[in-house]
């Protein structure tokens, strides 16, 4: 009955952000509780504090209509100040389509998001390769295994400068490029023009990722593929370590 | 006082819509179109009544939240009620 018994105990618990507009923070408990075994926490917005978490996950959607720019008002509603507290602190977080916008939008992730090279909304499956296995989020992945996921977006055409392109690159925060089903890079596998093939990043100190494809929807035989199950499940095996535990932040 | 902030993306990054519409434009026969950049126009109604106030907030304004310099660039007109 308790699924969860052989994971963990206590369950670890991890944040779900919802915004107006998010759509896809159900399937995201979803598999937080069936394939993590964690207690999902849902929380709105409007709050401006935390409860004890061991990570957030912020969910894909059109937070706001995308109004404006895709992240750009979400990333000032009142819980995003307590998710910079967290992140800054070593807590891990995960930002899935509209998450990872809304995490470019915060400052959270470098880089900006364009308009699909096509203009089109892209809903298929896509390759990405992953591109680093030494991070809280890839641990279960093989160096360039090829991960076919889902993608759903307009505005996934990553962008930056040079000199934050570069810096990138040597930090290996490029977790995910777009490939073929081989694993080559190429600019026709890249489904949206993203700069350098990229679909997924990090952070400089590696306990933030946002990815453009939806691993959630991914995760499970049932739905005909379980390649995003290996990101989750990554982030759990990171959490249980302990090792990506926030740290205390001391009130000012 | 009105302000009128215009944000585009900047020179150098490819703007699809923009050449969505340069295309369009030259199969409507208009050749003489080399290049087309589209952008977002955002009116705003401030209180502040002195010019230089009003340039500062709005500059904070697209700074913080109208643009994303990263990817855009903006400029801004003010239209006082006196002029």
């Amino acid at each position: 009955m308790n699924w969860w018994a052989n994971v963990a105990d206590p369950q670890p618990r991890i944040g779900i952000l919802v915004f107006p507009g998010s759509n896809c923070d159900r399937d995201c408990a979803y598999v937080v509780e069936q394939v993590m075994g964690a207690t999902a926490d849902v929380i709105w917005h409007k709050a401006s504090s935390l409860p004890p978490l061991d990570a957030i996950i912020i969910p894909g959607g059109f937070s706001y209509g995308d109004y404006l720019r895709t992240g750009a008002i979400a990333r000032f509603s009142p819980i995003m100040a307590a998710v910079t507290r967290f992140a800054e602190a070593g807590g891990l977080v995960l930002g899935i389509c509209n998450g990872f916008q809304i995490l470019l939008e915060a400052g959270l992730l470098p880089g900006a998001m364009l308009r699909n090279r096509s203009l089109s909304f892209i809903c298929r499956d896509v390759h990405v390769r992953v591109e680093n296995t030494a991070t809280p989020f890839t641990g279960r992945c093989a160096p360039g295994q090829v991960l076919t996921l889902p993608i759903a977006h307009a505005e996934g055409n990553y962008y930056t400068d040079p000199g934050t392109l570069s810096s990138l690159k040597a930090g290996n925060q490029v977790i995910f490029r777009y490939c073929t089903t081989d694993g080559q890079t190429t600019t026709e596998a890249t489904p949206n023009g993203s700069l350098d093939g990229i679909a997924g990043i990090t952070n400089a100190t590696g306990n933030v990722l946002g990815l453009m494809p939806h691993p959630e929807r991914s995760a499970e035989a049932l739905l005909g593929n379980e390649d995003g199950r290996l990101i989750l499940r990554s982030l759990l095996d990171s959490i249980l370590s302990g090792r990506y535990a926030p740290k205390p932040v001391l009130a000012s | 006082m009105k302000a009128t902030v215009v944000v585009t993306l900047k020179r150098g990054i490819l703007d699809p819509q923009g050449q969505a519409v340069l295309h369009a434009l030259g199969s409507l026969g208009y050749h003489g179109v080399t290049d087309v950049r589209m952008g977002k126009l955002i009116e705003l109604d401030v209180a502040a009544t002195d010019r230089a106030g009003a340039e500062v907030e709005v500059k904070a304004m697209c700074e913080r939240l109208l643009a994303n310099t990263i990817i855009e660039d903006y400029r801004i007109e003010l239209v006082g009620e006196r002029g």
